[in-house]
């Protein structure tokens, strides 16, 4: 698969070098023109909308609208595609996306049955095509290029990684990174639905060798064993990056649906003790409040202490 | 949602599962005639959307009617894990050579349905030590496939056909229905070798519900649950005296584990979705309103993009028209925070840059009054 960077932004050199071409499914909707005008306002180079059956019209008189993905594609090159339709379309909208080329696929809407999720991911693997989400904030490497629905303030360009599950942390988290100095080279949103298209794992895989990224920061939540992977993947091959967590959800009850379809323990499956204790044997420490991972990092980074060498348990304060 | 014992039971009743003979029912008098059509001896089994309920005495068996009328009140009164039961099945007993596990679920990391069977069932399947794995894709089981499972759990000739029989209902089931988890432990072999579900756990995927329509009979709701969820929140009710509140099921939860770790008690988790408008707080605070036991609320809100004047505005309304007449611990970050702090200088509304300050008063205001 195409290295994350390169959908991104492109190589040196490229015509369309930081300013990649985005199409928005669902452009002309209430939450798709609204996060169109924001993504623009940031910088992303929007370059076609699709909504069946305003073909030929422009959005906001600027945007050129398609009746499908393949025209769009087709007229603009573009390889990135958000989706900001309602959950319901969403898998034709997906396959409609990954049949006319597309590489990235954002997936921002909440409420997407799992079978969906499952099917536009077999045909998303067939296809060599990634997915984010669904039930992200999106993607974005700041001061270049914002894809979904992140509010711009929280976030400054910088050397960290960050990987979260929810959005408003990821917000919340961001925000306390960037006051403390630690801006982010990219920030990607898992979702907080059961099944991602991107989980912490493939996220970890996209960041772990960029030499540009200093650092990660994990913010997870209960539901299912995604940092328990990551964990367990970081211990057996090692990361010599400063990495600090958050896990959401310790006070939660058992088999209670918190907010995200995907947040809810199920008897020990998911637990956030069993997340953290995972993390802990992976040295990296877990914070007890949003406000506590740039102090935990900044510590990290001071000792020059990358995760995956089992031994001393981090933790918070 | 998670459906109950019995009406698991009846899903798996019209897919072909062999079952005992059953009957639910809410109250004695209904159960009375059920006794009556089933005869003695059978147990009584309470129904309950949480696991536990054997060990909390949940199910009883009456082999006359004087046993029937001491034991069903007193399943029928018992709280486990805080759930109230919901109905009551009465069901034939079985002789039972032996118990098997068998489940259905949807493995989230790898990202597909995966079997687990083993020849140890009617015991948590997490403190079994033998189980058999089996990763089946988007959740159809072929006769083959379910053949190679039971020879794998020890089982052959007709046993083996029954048990993959079994499997192969069970996943049309669950691929038909789109559940997140189908279960059947214990899956008893009785004397005459016949395969029949005991017990049956069924959970599905509430983003499909709408292709489903067939299962919104199954579907519970209380009246603010109904409410939260048309404004498009989540909510979910606790025991406890302060109501949290915020935009973001992530920045909730996370504002809920802060709370409990300063000693406070969540009475709820109301989730108010992306944005926030005076509307949506407006409403929001009409739903804790009409919530048990809440002494104060505390809100934490990610304004990124929401003006604080706006969210100020709703909690005057509500002081106003005297929906809540409780404290406020609120941090609101975003736009024009000065301006509504001074909006709601002279209420019962507290502002807070952080939600540290916020959480540390809503412990401290609980203590006081």
């Amino acid at each position: 698969m195409k290295d994350i960077f390169e959908v991104l932004r492109g190589n040196p050199g490229d015509a369309d070098h930081n300013k990649k071409g985005v199409i928005v499914q669902g452009i002309t909707g209430a939450y798709g023109s609204l996060h169109t005008r924001n993504m623009i306002s940031y910088g992303t180079n929007v370059v076609a909308g699709v909504t069946p059956g305003k073909g030929g019209q422009k959005f906001d008189d600027a945007i050129p609208i398609y009746n499908t993905m393949s025209e769009a594609v087709e007229a603009t090159g573009a390889r990135i595609s958000a989706v900001f339709v309602p959950a319901k379309f969403f898998l034709g909208a997906a396959k409609e996306a990954l049949e006319a080329g597309i590489e990235l696929l954002v997936a921002i809407p909440e409420h997407i049955p799992i079978r969906d999720t499952m099917s536009a991911l077999d045909m998303a693997q067939k296809k060599d095509a990634r997915i984010i989400g669904p039930n992200t904030p999106g993607i974005m490497m700041p001061g270049i290029i914002k894809i979904g629905i992140m509010p711009p303030t929280p976030f400054k360009p910088g050397k960290i990684a960050v990987l979260s599950k929810s959005g408003t942390l990821l917000y919340e988290i961001s925000d306390a990174l960037s006051s403390a100095g630690f801006g982010q080279a990219i920030t990607i949103g898992i979702g907080g639905d059961p099944v991602n298209g991107t989980r912490l794992i493939d996220a970890f895989e996209m960041i772990r060798d960029v030499p540009d990224i200093d650092g990660m920061v994990v913010v997870g939540e209960i539901g299912g064993d995604s940092e328990e992977m990551l964990a367990q993947l970081i211990m057996d091959t090692g990361f010599a990056k400063p990495t600090v967590a958050y896990i959401a959800g310790r006070a939660a009850p058992k088999e209670k649906r918190m907010g995200h379809a995907g947040a809810i323990v199920m008897g020990t499956y998911g637990s956030a003790e069993s997340k953290i204790s995972m993390f802990n044997k992976a040295n990296i420490p877990v914070a007890k409040r949003p406000a506590e991972v740039p102090v935990l990092l900044a510590k990290k980074m001071e000792n020059g202490d990358g995760g995956g060498s089992p031994g001393t348990t981090g933790g918070g304060d | 949602m998670r459906l109950l014992e019995y009406q698991a039971k009846e899903l798996f009743r019209e897919y072909g599962i062999r079952l005992l003979d059953g009957r639910s029912s809410t109250s004695i008098g209904e159960a009375r005639g059920h006794a009556g059509e089933l005869g003695y001896p059978f147990v009584i089994k309470i129904q309950v959307p949480v696991g536990g309920r054997g060990k909390a005495g949940g199910v009883q068996s009456c082999n006359n009617p004087d046993e029937f009328e001491i034991r069903y009140p007193q399943v029928m009164n018992l709280v486990i894990k805080g759930e109230k039961a919901r109905a009551v099945l009465l069901e034939k007993m079985a002789d039972i050579k032996k118990e098997l596990y068998v489940s259905l679920f949807l493995n989230r990391s790898k990202r597909c349905y995966t079997i687990i069977a083993s020849s140890e069932g009617g015991v948590e399947i997490e403190s079994v030590k033998s189980q058999t794995i089996r990763e089946v894709g988007m959740g159809d089981v072929s006769r083959e496939t379910a053949l190679e499972v039971a020879g794998q759990i020890g089982l052959d000739g007709r046993l083996a056909d029954g048990f993959a029989d079994i499997l192969v209902r069970l996943s049309r089931l669950t691929v038909e229905k789109e559940a997140e988890l189908a279960e059947i432990n214990p899956l008893a072999i009785t004397p005459g070798d016949s395969i029949i579900a005991l017990d049956g756990k069924f959970v599905t995927d509430d983003n499909s519900n709408f292709r489903h329509p067939e299962l919104a009979k199954y579907q519970e709701k209380s009246e603010i649950e109904e409410r939260a969820e048309k404004s498009g929140f989540s909510l979910v009710e606790l025991d406890g005296d302060i109501a949290v509140v915020g935009n973001g099921a992530g920045l909730v939860m996370s504002t809920f584990d802060m709370l409990s770790d300063n000693g406070g008690k969540p009475a709820c988790f109301l989730d108010v979705g992306g944005g926030a408008t005076t509307e949506s707080v407006y409403e929001a605070l009409t739903l804790i309103s009409r919530i048990r036991g809440v002494k104060s609320i505390l809100v934490n809100l990610y304004g990124g993009i929401v003006k604080t004047t706006v969210v100020a505005e709703a909690f005057l309304r509500a002081y106003e028209s005297g929906l809540i007449d409780m404290p406020v611990y609120a941090k609101l970050k975003g736009t024009e925070s000065d301006k509504a702090k001074e909006m709601l200088r002279d209420s019962r509304t507290e502002m807070f840059d952080s939600v540290e300050g916020a959480i540390n008063a809503a412990v401290l205001g609980g203590k006081k009054s």
